[in-house]
């Protein structure tokens, strides 16, 4: 996860954040959440980052470019003031009282059937709301990136 | 034995790393990469949340985020390409237009 904002190359940034997908994939089986692992491989791992190697491949990006980008020790150890931040978050996180490990739960929790039927009952609205902003998106997508035959350069 | 703080911690971290990485870094895409590190250590939370409360409430939200992430996403990378082909470059350090 660290490789992603340290390395030069985004394509090697890009890649490091697939690995860090499939690991996050693996915890989310871990939590017994077998539906949500799926949905992560395929939506993050499968289609969001191949757009994004696809867009990287698709700029000339100039090396002098990635020179440029370099994480020095300066710029790092600004980012360490904000150390007290995590720190700070991380006991607020140790301070809430939790039983040594997870309840067992039902055998189905997390499968596709028992989510999809909450899904589709209790917040059927806001999945709805989901399908317009996925559409709404697809035309802005097209809209911004469509370029008419006469002014390509 | 790991227990609910082992995946907030873990989640803190990510988001730390996530907003670092949105600090320092000046090229567009790997700028988009932190967004998603960001949502993703949302989803780590409220997946673990989901297990520990045995409900599945946090399934269908973690649903929901990833569509808005991939719309995100796909919307943003449109704006990249849009703008890099204005500028030919995406290194949020050459676009000081508004410089006074």
């Amino acid at each position: 996860m660290l490789l992603v904002i340290l390395l030069n190359n985004p394509v090697a940034s890009a890649l490091s954040l697939v690995m860090a997908l499939f690991s996050l994939s693996g915890l989310y089986i871990l939590l017994e959440a077998p539906f949500v692992a799926v949905l992560q491989v395929l939506v993050y791992a499968g289609a969001v980052m191949v757009l994004f190697v696809f867009v990287i491949m698709l700029l000339k990006l100039r090396p002098e470019d990635l020179q440029q980008d370099r994480v020095t020790i300066g710029k790092a150890g600004v980012v360490l003031l904000g150390v007290p931040f995590v720190g700070f978050l991380i006991h607020k996180f140790l301070s809430v009282p939790v039983e040594s490990s997870f309840k067992p739960v039902a055998a189905n929790f997390g499968s596709p059937k028992e989510v999809g039927t909450l899904m589709f009952t209790k917040y059927l609205i806001p999945f709805e709301v989901v399908s317009i902003l996925l559409l709404v998106a697809i035309i802005g997508v097209i809209v911004l990136a469509y370029r008419s035959p006469t002014d390509r350069d | 034995m790991i227990n609910l703080h082992h995946y907030l911690v873990v989640a803190s971290l990510m988001f730390t790393i996530g907003l670092a990485g949105l600090v320092i870094r000046k090229n567009l895409l790997v700028i988009f990469m932190c967004v998603e590190i960001l949502l993703n250590s949302v989803n780590l939370v409220f997946v673990a949340l989901a297990r520990d409360f045995g409900l599945m409430e946090g399934h269908v939200v973690v649903f929901f985020v990833m569509a808005v992430a991939a719309a995100e996403a796909g919307i943003g990378l449109a704006i990249v390409i849009t703008l890099f082909r204005k500028r030919q470059t995406i290194q949020t350090s050459d676009w000081n237009l508004l410089k006074g």
